[in-house]
């Protein structure tokens, strides 16, 4: 390991909704860092929490979601207590965020240009040849054919490929140290989504930029990410290295997980299924929150399990495999 | 013993090309380009074997859904047809009545009426088609939902009541409470989380063996058509790149295309994937390229290939390949 502070260390985050039903937890105590260059995985299902985990360390709830408890930090300092505009100054400088639809994400009455000046100048004082050349130099290293041309189209003009694509152009602007990229390649075919994870990893691995890479798909981040972090309800329940946690889950959850992905050499057979479903956030179980699915849950599992282990470490009282302390 | 229960033959669907009266009429005296013609599917031809699971797999804009829709009933081909083979069900228990073919759609959320009760979407079809008496729809609805893994007490309650992968349930019983031969699913699990999506995988196939349906199974998501497919279709643009058994395409993909797509599927068991993946965009159905149709983005791509469409040809027992540079299948015999 290296002795230099993790660009994002992540400390028992919580984030409620405040509701006029109550407070809604939606996140509670999640807990990862991500150093330079590293890839890592948020993975769950809808309503898990990985979006808002995002949300969250970018700044970016909107009322009544609020952080309730935790630290953020970014290379050591605590960024959970800036100010509204604290957070604005470093937003899109050194974190940025890669959403799943670029059209949304796009302005669609903007040339790619103009978007990308705007995204310049909101943080450093350029002219406008300056900012155009660092325009171009952006969506040639995203590998966009014609840059010049493509600066003048609007975002209709473009393919959804070629949409992420300069969503990323744009993220990667101010070299940040941080991106958080949410479910980006979701919308997007095969083959395309292939374009897209090659330009992450090689973008990643030349810059040292952390990357976050929240998705639902566990073949996505088996083949880009380093580490992975699994979130069920609210929580990180297992966090650890691509192999070692793929290999051997010691979460019920994971293994679940990973046994409902059609995979090779179970063609036909039945896949092994969760029976149930997520609880819904105003009524989940006071221990663990995957317990009603759980087959090996006892009445132990009525309390909420500490999260035991470093670097690898499982929520669960019953792991399927030992997890060191 | 394989019986063909469906045959398409040359199925070709085209959309658009004639704009409305306007359009037609600034066309005629020069003012705006003539609408433009989208070839969404062309020349299609497959056989459906009674009790297989037929995969179509193909990346937005391939013509997969348009496919289904032909094959389901719900729009006229332009030109082929559609030939079902109607045998009665061993010891004729085919009713009068049945509709032979039923399909399953991606988004449960829109493809259920949100102002009935479980119990008129499930029970209309079979009770208007005189398929149950009057008096035992109810039963008849309460087995359905049994069936389809859904509490047969919640058959008072409305669509959104449930969750998705429940929706997607209410929707299978309601596609099998006619008792259909065949069911086309169009992406059926593609907008379900993924431990959900297991289950209704798992559905499918118990309900295949217990009730011996036959599925023409749409899909862009691979690692799904090949879990559930016995054989599959390969489409690209509108056209069969490869077709063959489901074991032997994704072990031995002949066509390029398809080799990228198997190649370019994250699985579990990639780790640290350097990807090589296919370089451009799908062209548009508007304005496919000439010859094949994958030659601008085809890293063996000849002359030929610009030129000339290529047509199906056996490239190994049973699998057929569009391509001009895969040797046919009886070439390499003889060579060796």
């Amino acid at each position: 390991m290296t002795d230099a502070p993790p660009v994002l260390e992540v400390d028992t985050l919580c984030t409620s909704f405040m509701t006029a039903g109550g407070e809604i937890k939606a996140l509670r105590d999640v807990s990862f860092s991500v150093s330079r260059g590293e890839i890592l995985g948020l993975v769950g299902e809808s309503g898990s929490g990985k979006s808002l985990t995002g949300f969250s360390i970018n700044g970016l709830l909107s009322p009544p979601g609020e952080v309730v408890g935790g630290h953020i930090r970014l290379h050591g300092q605590d960024i959970s207590t800036l100010s509204a505009e604290q957070m604005r100054q470093l937003r899109g400088r050194r974190i940025a965020m890669i959403f799943q639809d670029p059209m949304m994400t796009l302005n669609p009455v903007l040339r790619i240009e103009t978007q990308m000046r705007d995204a310049l100048r909101a943080h450093e004082t350029l002219t406008k040849a300056e900012a155009r050349m660092r325009a171009l130099e952006a969506l040639d290293e995203v590998g966009i054919p014609a840059p010049a041309e493509r600066l003048r189209n609007y975002p209709h003009q473009l393919s959804g490929g070629m949409r992420q694509r300069v969503a990323i152009a744009i993220a990667l602007l101010h070299k940040p140290d941080l991106i958080i990229a949410d479910e980006p390649t979701t919308a997007l075919d095969v083959t395309i989504q292939g374009q897209i994870l090659a330009l992450a990893q090689t973008l990643c691995k030349e810059r040292g930029t952390a990357l976050i890479w929240i998705t639902h798909d566990l073949a996505v981040v088996a083949g880009i990410a380093d580490r992975i972090a699994v979130m069920y309800a609210g929580r990180v329940v297992e966090i650890g290295d691509v192999d070692a946690l793929l290999d051997d889950p010691a979460h019920p959850y994971t293994a679940g997980l990973i046994g409902s992905v059609p995979a090779r050499g179970n063609r036909g057979t039945p896949l092994r299924q969760i029976p149930g479903r997520m609880p819904a956030l105003t009524d989940l179980p006071p221990g663990c929150a995957f317990a009603p699915r759980c087959d090996f849950a006892t009445a132990a599992c009525n309390s909420p399990p500490p999260m035991v282990g470093s670097g690898r470490a499982v929520r669960c009282i019953h792991p399927l495999t030992e997890v060191a302390r | 013993m394989t019986e063909i229960l469906l045959s398409a033959r040359h199925l070709t669907k085209h959309f658009g090309g004639r704009g409305d009266l306007v359009a037609r009429g600034l066309a005629r005296i020069g003012l705006a380009k003539p609408a433009g013609i989208v070839r969404a599917v062309e020349d299609v031809s497959f056989d459906l074997i009674r009790g297989e699971v037929l995969g179509v797999v193909g990346e937005s804009g391939c013509g997969k859904s348009t496919l289904g829709r032909m094959v389901a009933g719900l729009m006229e081909p332009t030109s082929g047809d559609i030939t079902r083979h109607a045998a009665p069900r061993d010891g004729g228990a085919h009713k009068s009545g049945a509709l032979p073919m039923q399909m399953i759609f991606q988004d449960p959320f829109s493809s259920l009426n949100p102002r009935k009760r479980v119990s008129d979407l499930i029970g209309e079809a079979p009770r208007v088609h005189r398929l149950v008496a009057k008096d035992d729809v109810e039963s008849y609805v309460a087995g359905m939902m049994e069936q389809c893994g859904i509490d047969p007490s919640y058959s008072t309650r409305f669509s959104h009541e449930f969750s998705g992968g429940q929706r997607q349930r209410v929707g299978i019983a309601r596609a099998l409470a006619v008792q259909p031969e065949i069911l086309v699913c169009d992406e059926a699990v593609s907008a379900l989380d993924v431990s959900i999506q297991a289950q209704i995988l798992n559905l499918f196939m118990d309900l295949r063996t217990r009730l011996g349906l036959t599925y023409l199974f749409i899909s862009h998501d691979l690692g799904v058509v090949e879990h559930i497919s016995d054989r599959i279709i390969v489409m690209y643009l509108g056209r069969i790149v490869e077709q063959g058994p489901s074991e032997q395409v994704f072990e031995n993909p002949q066509h390029p295309y398809t080799q990228a797509l198997i190649e370019g599927v994250p699985r579990l068991d990639r780790r640290r994937m350097v990807y090589a993946p296919v370089k451009g965009d799908i062209p548009s159905p508007l304005d496919p390229p000439s010859g094949c149709h994958f030659h601008p983005r085809c890293p063996l791509a000849t002359d030929i290939c610009r030129k000339q469409t290529p047509t199906l040809r056996e490239t190994a027992p049973g699998q057929h390949t569009a391509c001009h540079l895969v040797p046919a299948f009886t070439d390499k015999k003889e060579t060796t």
